[in-house]
């Protein structure tokens, strides 16, 4: 059983929590990701690793409400346990393995979207003691679902909030704030992307054309996470990739988005997309993987 | 009584069978068998033990079968066998034990799988337990993985008086026996989980949610948590795919998903929040025992299957048991048959599979005759679940992270059959980590070859 110590929302249907998991604490990198169970009964859920502090012992991660496993995951509070916490599972962000003075001579700008501010921030965070400060743009449907904002702007160089209804800081796509930052004569050497696939997808078709090589961070479907059941196979390059073992991150360009998309809604039955749109009614955020 | 027959086994008819996930076999009583086990002669040259990769003393169980006296038999078994539930029930006894059985040549073997599955499940009803150590000796081994080899492995340590803690990755112990055969030919509560307890009561730890490689290396294990040995009994875990065009395609699924879905996850219980792909014609590809499990699991939630094999029912790798069961409960197999290509509509779910015809030519490196495509056979079979069933490969999670541990070309890891030695020193391994996949019974002789390694090196050590 794996205690949790702190539990918050931090938005609507967004929910941080800070779970004790001492093995995972101790090996975790920035990119990593983890499986949770909360019962005997429940599913595995892969989630990413958002934060960790070796000393406490603890991992944090942050998840949004998007099915029946997530919603018993939210009712959980501090002094409750998970059944199951295992991890890390995946390879660590290749940044982690880059010698630091090539780091330091690199212009690097993270894209975020939505609840995959969460994966982003660990990376920045990471970039920042080792002295890099890396750019950050994190985009947001509306000004109430936006998350970690002060915890970013304390690790990132320069941090570029965008909302697509225009409610807090820029409007709009974090594609148009790629393009405004390029065109004011900003440079980068690598992006990296983590949001919903869609996003991900056009990030990808911007930065191919800018020429700016795109690290993104997937997240399809699987089950136990260690390469056994190869429900997460994404076609990079052409070649069939397991998500769990060689990823979850991928060169951006090279990954099949549409045919990842179309994976990602295997068990979706109509009757589901439908009420989880309704349900969430203006957050929907293409959790039904309908609308991207 | 015919005494060249075996004492017939009830099972579930076929028609019930078929749609539900209980227990296909329903075992011996005590008075079949009692008179099954009086058909053994007990051979002087006992010829059934050397066929057995674990050496259980069969006639000497046998004989106590005979006398009625279980308890006795139980005992004898356990000598030799942590799982002796499991092994009645999922080892390929027609080419180990019983096919070495003298009254083979002229009538039926001895049923010397229902008989040890008698005895365990009689043992464990009467709440019967295996005989634990004397004394603790003060060393730590790890074993890592809960499946078949790792679990003899792990018994036979504890018996010898060692502290032996077991990591699992899943969240629950047991590896094959739990994600891979289906719960009716082994249920996981009343069987599996009752014999893991068994190996537990001897004193072995499980720390279950423990990724070596990944949680923690073996070089941490042995160098900062004081473990003196490590016996590695990781299985072969990575699905094979075939390489054709349309394979990523939704409702394409590797048999370790689609069993580990239903058996771990138990998604065949419609009440399970894990989902599993109910379909209506299921294509499996494969003549393994993995594959009939596959295929008899999809029958169970509802679909017609068929079994695409590329070679004729003669090299069918499955158990004689499993194909037989297969074919009483409607599975078709469509053999001599090779998929070529599969279909998809214009949303990206399965619709068809291509395939070839096949004819047997000359035979191959292994001894049987290889397929050969028939020219111009191509045609197409309706189906929108495929599931490819060819076999696994280990994962190199852990050869990867460990220093000094020799892999061959397969990525298996390079270990004595006798001792279960590897390059690395205080490193053992056995199973499907060494072998590739194999048997639930051929990894338990590793288990068991592994713990005695492990003993003469720790004891010659001192």
């Amino acid at each position: 059983m794996y205690k949790i110590l702190d539990a918050r929302e931090l938005a609507a249907n967004i929910y941080l929590m800070e779970v004790e998991a001492r093995r995972i604490a101790k090996r975790c990198q920035p990119g990593q990701f983890i499986i949770v169970r909360t019962d005997e009964e429940g599913e595995r859920i892969p989630l990413t690793i958002c934060d960790y502090d070796r000393e406490k012992g603890t991992v944090t991660i942050v998840f949004q409400t998007v099915g029946a496993g997530t919603q018993k995951m939210a009712h959980l509070k501090a002094g409750d346990y998970f059944h199951d916490f295992v991890g890390p599972l995946g390879c660590e962000s290749e940044l982690v393995n880059e010698p630091e003075e090539e780091l330091k001579k690199k212009s690097i700008l993270f894209v975020a979207g939505g609840v995959g501010t969460a994966p982003v921030y660990p990376q920045v965070k990471w970039l920042k003691e080792k002295g890099v400060a890396a750019d950050v743009i994190v985009g947001a449907k509306t000004k109430d679902l936006l998350i970690l904002e002060k915890e970013m702007e304390a690790v990132a160089g320069k941090l570029y909030v965008t909302t697509d209804d225009g409610s807090y800081g820029r409007s709009g796509m974090v594609t148009q704030t790629i393009k405004d930052l390029v065109e004011e004569g900003k440079h980068y050497d690598v992006c990296i992307a983590i949001g919903p696939m869609i996003m991900m997808k056009f990030v990808c078709k911007l930065t191919k054309e800018l020429n700016l090589p795109t690290v993104v961070s997937l997240n399809p479907i699987m089950v136990d996470g260690t390469g056994m059941c190869g429900a997460c196979r994404v076609t990079v390059d052409g070649e069939v990739k397991f998500a769990c073992v060689d990823g979850p991150e991928f060169d951006g360009h090279k990954v099949d988005f549409d045919q990842a998309m179309k994976r990602q809604q295997m068990y979706k039955t109509a009757e589901g997309r439908a009420a989880l749109k309704e349900e969430e009614g203006d957050t929907h955020h293409g959790g039904c993987g309908n609308c991207g | 009584m015919d005494v060249l027959k075996k004492v017939p086994v009830r099972e579930q008819d076929a028609k019930v069978r078929a749609a539900n996930f209980e227990e296909v076999c329903l075992g011996y009583n005590k008075e079949e068998a009692m008179e099954e086990a009086n058909r053994c002669i007990n051979c002087k040259n006992a010829q059934c033990i050397k066929g057995c990769p674990v050496a259980i003393n069969i006639p000497g169980f046998i004989e106590k079968v005979k006398e009625g006296d279980v308890e006795a038999a139980y005992q004898v078994i356990s000598e030799a066998s942590a799982l002796p539930a499991v092994c009645g029930r999922v080892c390929p006894q027609e080419s180990q034990c019983e096919g070495k059985c003298i009254r083979g040549i002229k009538g039926e073997p001895v049923s010397i799988g229902k008989l040890e599955r008698f005895v365990a499940d009689w043992a464990r009803e009467k709440g019967i337990k295996p005989v634990g150590p004397k004394e603790k000796n003060g060393k730590k081994v790890a074993v890592i993985g809960s499946g078949p080899a790792g679990l003899t492995c792990a018994g036979d340590l504890a018996k010898m008086g060692y502290e032996v803690t077991i990591f699992e990755a899943l969240h629950k112990p047991g590896g094959v026996l739990v994600y891979g055969i289906p719960e009716f030919r082994l249920p996981k509560e009343d069987v599996v989980a009752k014999e893991i307890e068994n190996v537990k009561s001897l004193g072995v730890k499980i720390e279950t949610n423990v990724v070596v490689g990944k949680s923690v290396t073996i070089d941490e294990l042995m160098e900062e948590e004081g473990f003196d040995a490590v016996f590695i009994g990781s299985g072969a875990g990575l699905p094979k795919f075939m390489g054709i065009p349309g394979e990523q395609a939704n409702g394409v699924f590797s048999a370790n998903e689609y069993l580990t879905r239903s058996n771990l996850m138990k998604a065949f219980n419609e009440e399970s929040p894990t989902p599993i792909m109910r379909g209506k014609k299921v294509a499996v590809v494969g003549g393994g025992n993995v594959a009939m499990d596959a295929a008899r699991t999809a029958l169970r939630l509802g679909a017609e299957v068929h079994i695409v094999y590329r070679r004729s029912e003669e090299e069918l790798p499955a158990r004689v048991e499993e194909v037989h069961h297969a074919k009483e409960e409607g599975i078709i197999f469509d053999l001599l048959t090779n998929p070529v290509e599969i279909l998809a509509d214009e949303n990206g779910w399965v619709c068809g599979m291509k395939c070839v015809r096949m004819e047997l030519g000359e035979p191959d490196e292994s001894g049987r005759r290889r397929p050969v495509v028939k020219p111009d056979s191509e045609f197409v079979i309706e189906a929108d679940t495929v599931i490819m069933s060819l076999g696994t490969s280990p994962n190199p999670l852990i050869s990867s992270t460990t220093t000094g541990l020799e892999t061959n070309k397969w990525k298996c890891i390079v270990a004595d059959e006798e001792f279960g030695k590897t390059s690395k020193e205080g490193v053992y391994a056995g199973g499907d980590a060494v072998t590739g996949a194999a048997t639930v019974i051929l990894a338990m002789g590793a288990g068991k070859a592994g713990a005695k390694g492990i003993d003469e090196y720790l004891k010659n050590k001192q």
